[in-house]
């Protein structure tokens, strides 16, 4: 992919005693969609307060297309910001409202009435001009919100929790509208949200944090298929985790229970967390599988059911097509491709982290 | 609760407004408009062009605008520090501000008396430290000092509370977008503090244009604002008809000052009449 747009070397911040972000290292390439994904607390809206510069980092270094902005005033960044309460000025129009920066750029008149046309088209919410603020709904203050932003071409546009306040149907429509807008308009979007569904949809690049440490970095397929640790996993959908002891090559022992995988090189007889995902998890005849257990809980889901099964002391969490009435007895089985292999946590604050899950 | 007790509940208030504020407003209409023999006249309206009225209003239409020019010069920057304080307690803050309410205002304006009187408390420090007297006490400008004083909280505290509705993530996106420090003042902080500063004119204006007891103390018999013609009409002269025709008039001033500060409020927020 393309060059690094914006790199964070060693970036450290903390409010008094709490620290939120320690030595973080990221960088973000151009035209990419990342999203910062993580539980409240974890450092994501701080990072990008950072780099929209509302922030100072306590120690480290923000570049920008190379160049060092860690102490660049908001106002001097070439990007702009979709905030999380809309922040829509009150006491001005629609149209005032995407005008600000332009205005304030000293555009032309015939540009900035232009650009509102243009930038309300985008958004979908033409004839809008004369509208007052507080005349629109939430999904539709967002939008302006988001028009607001990129009538300034900004080269990136930071995101925060945007659809947060949002329905349902609402936050699924805007995310596709978002995906669409990235495309149009060809510029890097950094993305922040705790909801795991909205990161695996749009971003090409996810960053999953916790505790002002980056978890993983990944495509969403990577962070779905192959967790690099327990958080990550638990993060990104429930799953089954379970303590395991890598045997040898290709063999792992959980719950009693020796299964063949696919993963190597983790040594013989080393302790490892296993991951196995509850639509991965298949239920057969008690005698086919690898171990038996009795169905304890049926929930309709729509596309699926979800079960709670109880096999060796551990209660599995199973989505599936079929109907198992609650009390079946059934044997469980996983193919080996769908059996994901992680090193225990070594690090202190890795450790920590999972405590505090 | 039913209708008739809700309408039951309010008979004491409506009985107030009628009996002491429509009924007396009635009457000095009554009296503004006919002669002491009881026959319909404008000689009391015109009054206020007769010189020593006109010269009265003149000065307290004045002495009302710098005053309340002055408390919003106070005022604006006091309250935009307190508003930023970001203490837990905000209330603590506005309590401090009130506190002088807490005592009559009579008695603030005779310790003022007291402090700049030519061998008062402020004179007597100033030539203890070898510096020259002033002698503001009997002037226009003790008489400005002592509205301020009176006054101030009332500037003060619209505009605090209109500045404090100022969300963070507003003026966050205002800089996001490009603007600087003054810019963000001039387009985002003065416009939606305006409602604040505009019922901090209206109640800071109206009651120092219609003052007299602050005038009557501090001026000493000096200065003589409407305000102290009027009361001199009502309780020395027993002129109730000149009184009251007066009193007609600086209505009108005070309707029409407070219709043309309001027509500034785009928004219709902090309006107090019209």
């Amino acid at each position: 992919m393309s060059k690094h747009l914006i790199d964070f070397n060693n970036i450290s911040k903390s409010y008094g005693d709490n620290l939120v972000l320690d030595e973080l290292n990221l960088y973000i390439r151009e035209n990419e969609f990342l999203t910062l994904l993580g539980p409240s607390g974890c450092g994501k809206t701080t990072t990008l307060r950072l780099l929209g510069g509302f922030e100072r980092p306590d120690q480290g270094q923000i570049l920008f297309d190379g160049r060092d902005i860690t102490n660049l005033p908001a106002n001097e960044r070439k990007l702009n910001t979709v905030f999380q309460k809309y922040s829509l000025f009150p006491h001005m129009t629609i149209a005032e409202n995407i005008a600000f920066g332009l205005k304030i750029s000293k555009k032309s008149k015939d540009y900035i009435k232009d650009k509102i046309k243009y930038a309300l088209k985008l958004v979908n919410l033409e004839g809008f001009e004369d509208r007052s603020v507080d005349s629109l709904s939430g999904g539709q203050q967002q939008r302006i919100a988001i028009a607001r932003a990129i009538v300034n071409e900004p080269k990136v546009l930071l995101l925060d929790e945007p659809l947060g306040a949002l329905d349902l149907k609402l936050r699924q429509n805007m995310q596709y509208e978002l995906i669409r807008l990235k495309e149009e308009l060809g510029i890097t979007f950094v993305y922040v949200t705790h909801d795991q569904e909205e990161a695996l949809t749009m971003s090409d690049t996810i960053v999953v944090m916790n505790q002002g440490y980056i978890q993983q970095i990944g495509t969403p397929e990577d962070i779905y298929n192959e967790p690099q640790n327990a958080f990550v996993a638990d993060f990104i959908g429930h799953s089954n985790i379970l303590d395991g002891t890598m045997i040898k090559d290709e063999l792992v022992e959980i719950l009693g229970v020796r299964i063949p995988c696919v993963d190597k090189g983790f040594g013989n007889n080393k302790p490892v967390d296993v991951v196995i995902r509850p639509e991965d998890v298949e239920l057969v005849d008690p005698a086919e599988g690898y171990m038996e257990g009795d169905v304890t809980s049926l929930i309709f889901k729509g596309v699926h059911y979800e079960l709670d099964v109880m096999s060796n002391g551990y209660e599995w969490l199973v989505h599936t097509t079929k109907y198992v009435p609650v009390g079946t007895h059934v044997g469980i089985k996983v193919i080996p491709f769908n059996i994901q292999i992680m090193h225990k946590p070594e690090s202190s604050d890795e450790k920590a982290v999972e405590i505090d899950e | 609760m039913s209708k008739f007790k809700q309408q039951f509940l309010s008979g004491p208030y409506l009985i107030w407004i009628i009996g002491f504020i429509l009924l007396p407003m009635a009457m000095i209409i009554y009296y503004a408009f006919t002669g002491s023999d009881g026959t319909p006249t404008l000689q009391y309206i015109a009054a206020i062009a007769d010189e020593t009225n006109r010269k009265a209003l003149g000065l307290s239409l004045w002495l009302g605008v710098i005053c309340t020019v002055i408390c919003l010069v106070l005022a604006y920057p006091l309250a935009m520090i307190l508003s930023n304080m970001h203490i837990k307690n905000q209330s603590f803050v506005v309590f401090i501000f009130m506190l002088p309410m807490w005592m009559n205002f009579m008695l603030r304006i005779l310790a003022w008396k007291l402090l700049l009187s030519k061998n008062g408390v402020i004179n007597s420090v100033l030539t203890g430290m070898g510096l020259s007297r002033i002698n503001i006490i009997n002037t226009p400008a003790a008489v400005v000092l002592g509205m301020v004083y009176d006054f101030f909280p009332f500037m003060l505290l619209p505009i605090y509370n209109a500045l404090t509705r100022i969300r963070e993530d507003w003026i966050e996106a205002a800089a996001d977008l490009g603007a600087g420090k003054i810019t963000i003042f001039f387009k985002i902080i003065l416009p939606l503090s305006l409602s604040g500063i505009i019922s901090g004119i209206v109640m800071v204006f109206v009651p120092s244009l219609t003052s007299f007891a602050i005038s009557q103390v501090l001026g000493g018999g000096h200065v003589l604002l409407i305000g102290n013609v009027i009361e001199q009409d009502f309780m020395q002269g027993m002129q109730w008809n000149a009184g009251s025709g007066l009193s007609f008039v600086l209505m009108i001033f005070v309707i029409a000052s407070m219709a043309l500060v309001n027509s500034f409020d785009k928004e219709g927020e902090g309006t107090v009449i019209c």
